[in-house]
């Protein structure tokens, strides 16, 4: 027991460690350093670790429901993808007169689709702060209404997972539409500036790397608290017998829910700061092949233990930037036999087998 | 109703209704009339009335199928009988209340098959179980005060899980399962306490200090025993309702009861 916990507390002070060095180091290397020292990271390398914290913000909040309270959701995906919508609306309003239309009021797919008029939804996402509170309160309202009428009819296990699933679907089609107001196929695209600052520019690219790592860090923490409290027991014991918690006077949907609704709120800020790094977003982020993707990356990681998560969805997307860059038609074919032998040879994933090794050494 | 409203004396002075009150007055804590449940057309519960007095000990035996469990779920709100009443008191409908609405009025249950919360350990379990506020918000920032600390490790001595308690629950064995899913009873401080097949899996000690447990409880509490060992039953109970094909087939004391014809002939098949 007692070399499990040093075990496990030592693998992740070590994620912490690098962590913290990707998110301040790097940018800092990048202010002092010339663009032709050694020690200058290309515009490349931040941005796609950069990319890669924002995958490993998302596969914590997934490990969070998952890992922690037994919600396999197939559908995560859909609250990053609406955080990313989010800020990618800001974007778009601080493009002004750049555009190809050069129309100050309309972004250039709405002049195209010959609107005449902003949609009401669009009002207020020129401001930064209303964007960012749109960041976490639209995920976490959906999050919120199907949670609650799922969890409260008790529906569970693979129903639910596959509701989750045509959830994220539904949205990929509606957001297909042009009539949407999200821009159809292209989704939103062509950003320039954020806060006045151009998107493009390395100093920009930096900080976003940073922020990044710090919301990454913080939201580990949170996390790391929130299972500790008797609120985190409470959940694992959901996650284990669900109807026994009832029994001791729990009202085990609200427990979900806050849970559920809490998760897509990590899951959106991921969104919102991928968007920027990539200068993307479109109605493909709510395929549901990403969100299975997601549930790949903490199952290779290790399920419930919050960095493992962090660990699989780096591992992951670094595996994939490389094999994409190779041979692309292989990819998906790893993938999924990287699933399957985790699986069955490793329940507890990477951070498992690390684990059993860290006490194999103790013993 | 919320259980928050639910206060649990009356003076026995007061001649007034007090709504969400648990009124045991005038004796009966738990009162089901008429009560059938049927799954599939296969009636589980039928037609059954039952009464059981404040502070009493009372052992339910049949043989399989009779109902036993089915019983429990619907006094605990697990089950909505078709037709019937069941009253907790005189004043609480228990059919208006869901599972932890129920619990937290102050019935609560063991199961057949031990369910404590393997990944936590043997405190953990009992700190979950403790009577407190369930609400979320209240949860997340619950911290244990030293007279909470103490309940806890009282109870632990009872269950003689001191050795134990900061072991994982799932490495219990299953007499000590049970034995702490008895204290996650005792945690909730419950009015009424439906206890299912305690002794499975016990050694014969083990058994004994369960015996004197529930013995000891009575009185303060109102606790209903399914078992289906005899001598066990006899050892504890005052009174014994034996449960046939979902109904009540006879009450009384376990001579009384064993040397009923019915009592024999559903017994031995005759």
């Amino acid at each position: 027991m007692e070399s499990m916990k040093l075990g496990q507390d030592k693998t992740c002070i070590a994620v912490l460690g690098i962590l913290a060095v990707v998110t301040f180091l790097i940018p800092l290397c990048n202010w002092i350093f010339p663009a032709n020292s050694m020690l200058h990271f290309s515009a490349y390398t931040v941005s796609v670790l950069g990319k890669y914290l924002t995958f490993a913000l998302l596969g914590l909040s997934l490990d969070l429901v998952w890992g922690y309270c037994g919600i396999l959701a197939l559908g995560h995906g859909a609250f990053f993808a609406l955080g990313g919508y989010a800020m990618g609306m800001y974007l778009m309003r601080q493009i002004g007169t750049r555009g190809v239309y050069g129309n100050a009021n309309l972004p250039d797919f709405m002049v195209f689709l010959n609107w005449k008029e902003l949609p009401w939804y669009w009002i207020g996402f020129d401001h930064f702060g209303f964007a960012m509170l749109m960041v976490v309160l639209a995920p976490g309202a959906l999050a919120f209404i199907f949670g609650y009428l799922a969890f409260r009819s008790r529906v569970t296990g693979v129903y639910l997972s596959i509701i989750t699933q045509a959830l994220t679907y539904a949205l990929m089609l509606a957001f297909f539409r042009n009539e949407m107001g999200f821009g159809g196929n292209n989704g939103l695209t062509d950003c320039k500036d954020i806060l006045g600052f151009n998107i493009q520019s390395e100093e920009v690219r930096s900080m976003l790397l940073m922020l990044s790592g710090i919301a990454l860090i913080s939201a580990f923490g949170i996390c790391r608290w929130l299972v500790n409290t008797k609120l985190g027991r409470v959940v694992t014991a959901i996650r284990d017998q669900e109807s026994r918690v009832r029994f001791l006077g729990y009202r085990v949907d609200m427990f979900k829910l806050w849970i559920f609704v809490f998760a897509a709120m990590i899951a959106g800020v991921a969104g919102a700061l991928y968007v920027p790094q990539v200068g993307i977003i479109n109605p493909s982020e709510f395929s549901p092949l990403n969100s299975l993707e997601i549930v790949v990356w903490v199952a290779i990681g290790g399920r419930n233990t919050l960095y493992g998560a962090i660990i699989g969805a780096v591992l992951v997307n670094y595996s994939k930037t490389m094999l994409t860059g190779l041979m692309p038609e292989l990819w998906l074919f790893t993938l999924g036999a990287a699933f399957v032998v985790v699986t069955i040879f490793l329940p507890d994933g990477l951070v498992g087998l690390l684990r059993r090794r860290l006490q194999e050494q103790h013993a | 109703m919320s259980a928050k409203q639910i206060r649990h004396e009356i003076p026995m002075t007061d001649h007034l209704f007090h709504e969400g009150v648990v009124d045991t007055r005038h004796g009966p804590i738990l009162y089901l009339d008429d009560v059938s449940v049927s799954f599939d057309g296969f009636k589980a519960l039928n037609n059954l009335s039952l009464v059981i007095d404040a502070g009493e000990l009372r052992c339910m035996i049949g043989p399989n199928g009779a109902g036993k469990t089915t019983l429990m779920d619907v006094i605990t709100g697990k089950t909505r009988p078709d037709v019937g009443t069941v009253f907790f008191g005189q004043t609480i409908d228990l059919l208006e209340m869901d599972e932890p609405a129920i619990a937290q009025a102050g019935i609560c249950r063991k199961f057949q098959k031990p369910s404590v919360f393997d990944a936590l350990t043997v405190f953990e379990n009992l700190e979950l179980a403790l009577k407190a506020n369930k609400g979320a918000w209240a949860t997340l920032f619950h911290r244990l005060d030293g007279e909470q600390r103490d309940k806890i490790h009282h109870i632990i001595d009872t269950i003689g899980l001191k050795a134990n308690y900061q072991h994982r629950a799932g490495i219990l064995s299953h007499g000590q399962k049970q034995w702490l899913e008895i204290g996650m009873l005792l945690m909730q401080e419950p009015k009424v306490m439906l206890v299912d097949e305690p002794i499975a899996g016990m050694t014969h000690q083990e058994v004994e200090r369960t015996a004197e447990l529930l013995v000891s409880l009575q009185g303060e509490r109102s606790i209903i025993v399914v078992e289906h060992d005899m001598e066990f039953v006899r050892s504890i109970a005052t009174k014994v309702t034996v449960l046939h094909e979902g109904a009540v087939l006879t009450e009384g004391t376990m001579s009384e009861v064993q040397n009923d014809p019915r009592v024999i002939q559903v017994y031995l098949g005759g």
